[in-house]
């Protein structure tokens, strides 16, 4: 099993929902993040006083799948949370060991 | 029933409208609380609020038992500070008459302009005040540096209405330039809040800050227009010159920005608002509806540039008592001495309505006297108790928040952790209710 962490746009989240839904992928976290990659951050000013806000608002997706599907799922959030301009985030995957459904105690795969 | 009767010489219009207006005044303190707590971030803003909600009480407090017989009393002493004979309401009854008006109203009304004047200060010391300094600041404040400057403009045999001849007609100088010169002055007792000019200090609530915003312009209507005294056409001319005023400011700074900056704000049209607004408080009964436009247009262009000082000189005036009050205050002072016509004033003429420069002397002269007193004052009195209680939050208090540090409680509920779900929500350590 792969945990896909995707940091994505906060304005792409529902079509990565539906794009990740199409291909079966039952249940996501979701948590708002901040921070900042090659986009930098954007100015804002207040009674003439600029301030750099480094920390750009970003969601981020928490997904767990098998094996066979990773690449799968990996596409489809990119292309859901494209938008071509800088910011729109990264997608990285980490092996998972293993899985438990808290109500019934099943492990592994089936908890997914 | 009761029987009715009026006291001799009360006018019941006049009444009725003073009434009213005292009412809107004293809605301008919570007002000031929101624009100023809307400005602060999350972590003091329940402080920023408290600060000017305090300032009600410590002042009326004050006012009755000193400070109206000190401003209002029969001059004492050349002009410069009313006598005792009032001590604590003495001698006022409800048949008592001040001009067409019940004295007790009148002291109220006036009561209200002292309080908010303490509340305006606060701006300057956001984020950094140790509280218990501040209430013992504000009694003190309000008795050496309101008293004396409002007896000089408005109190019987007053030096500055009376002998130099100077008009204030709200309160540019008891108020505006009094609380701004203060504030520049606490601040620079204080020094700069922990990450000035390095960290952005972005409002926290812009939205308050405009509802903030828009009830001081509301209460602002029976600042000015109450200043009148009376239900008469100098009242309706007065608020007709606070609505312009109001307008041309916020036009003023929103055009500034728009060329400056590129964006125009809405912390720019709220602050162009009150920069405006504060401009015509001496002006609103003294100059014309053109004057009116004028004088608010001068303010909001100018303050959109005076906020930027505090950056270049370096003193943490955090939000802006010194470049909108003080400024605005001074603009406005100085253009009587252009604007002045005698339709209004009933004599005094300024520059532009044939009146030479003999006005704008005597209102400069004001201006110096009344900001060189209020600054010198505020500045003893701030290192007087910071010397002997401290006036700065510790740095762990400043960092943490106000709200937390010093009033244990805080302003939002943040997070999935504190969002009323039950199996997270705080448990109840102690129940003190009665009912328990």
């Amino acid at each position: 099993m792969k945990l896909i962490t995707a940091i994505v746009k906060p304005f792409r989240l529902d079509e990565v929902k539906s794009a990740l839904q199409e291909l079966g992928v039952h249940g996501m976290t979701v948590t708002e993040a901040s921070g900042y990659g090659r986009q930098g951050g954007h100015t804002e000013v207040y009674r003439g006083a600029e301030y750099k806000v480094d920390l750009v608002p970003k969601v981020r997706i928490e997904i767990v799948v098998e094996d066979a599907d990773t690449e799968a799922s990996v596409d489809a959030i990119v292309r859901a949370a494209q938008t071509g301009r800088i910011g729109d985030g990264k997608v990285w995957v980490v092996p998972v060991d293993s899985v438990v459904r808290v109500r019934t105690g099943e492990r592994g795969p089936d908890a997914l | 029933m009761k029987t009715v009767h009026l006291a001799a010489g009360l006018d019941s219009g006049d009444t009725a409208w003073l009434l009213a207006a005292t009412a809107l005044v004293l809605l301008m303190t919570p007002g000031l609380a929101l624009f100023y707590g809307g400005m602060v971030r999350t972590k003091s803003v329940l402080n920023m609020l408290l600060m000017s909600f305090v300032s009600i009480a410590l002042v009326t407090v004050v006012w009755l038992l000193a400070g109206y017989s000190l401003v209002f009393g029969d001059d004492a002493f050349g002009g410069l500070i009313g006598d005792l004979g009032h001590l604590g309401m003495a001698h006022i009854g409800p048949d008592d008459v001040s001009g067409t008006v019940p004295t007790m109203l009148f002291s109220t009304f006036q009561l209200t302009f002292a309080i908010i004047t303490a509340a305006l200060i606060s701006g300057a010391v956001a984020h950094r005040t140790k509280f218990a300094a501040w209430l013992v600041f504000v009694p003190v404040w309000a008795l050496l540096v309101y008293v004396p400057v409002a007896h000089w403009v408005w109190g019987p045999g007053g030096w500055i209405s009376g002998r130099l001849g100077a008009l204030d007609f709200a309160g540019g100088l008891v108020v505006e330039i009094a609380s701004g010169a203060s504030g520049l002055a606490l601040a620079l007792v204080l020094g700069p809040r922990i990450g000035f000019r390095k960290d952005a200090m972005r409002p926290h609530n812009l939205p308050l800050v405009m509802l903030g915003a828009g009830l001081l312009w509301f209460g602002w209507l029976g600042f000015n227009g109450g200043s009148a005294l009376g239900a008469n056409g100098l009242a309706a001319a007065s608020l007709l010159n606070t609505l312009v005023a109001g307008c041309t400011g916020l036009l003023g700074w929103l055009a500034v920005e728009q060329v400056r900056d590129g964006h125009p704000t809405t912390f720019g049209a709220a602050s162009g608002a009150v920069a405006g607004l504060v401009a015509i408080t001496p002006a609103c009964g003294t100059v014309g509806i053109l004057g009116g436009a004028v004088v608010g247009l001068a303010a909001g262009v100018v303050c959109s540039y005076a906020v930027a000082w505090k950056f270049r000189f370096g003193y943490d005036d955090s939000l802006d008592v010194v470049g909108v009050h003080f400024v605005g205050g001074v603009v406005g002072t100085l253009l009587i001495g252009l604007f002045a016509t005698e339709a209004m004033t009933g004599g005094a003429e300024g520059l532009f309505y044939g009146g030479g420069l003999g006005q704008l002397g005597r209102q400069a002269v004001a201006v110096v006297v009344v900001a060189a007193y209020t600054f010198g004052v505020t500045f003893l009195l701030g290192k007087a108790i910071d010397r002997l209680m401290g006036f700065r939050a510790s740095a762990e208090e400043e960092m943490t928040g106000l709200d937390q540090t010093v009033h244990a409680e805080t302003a939002y509920d943040h997070g999935v952790l504190g969002h009323g779900a039950p199996h997270n929500s705080p448990a109840v350590t102690k129940d003190r209710s009665p009912s328990a």
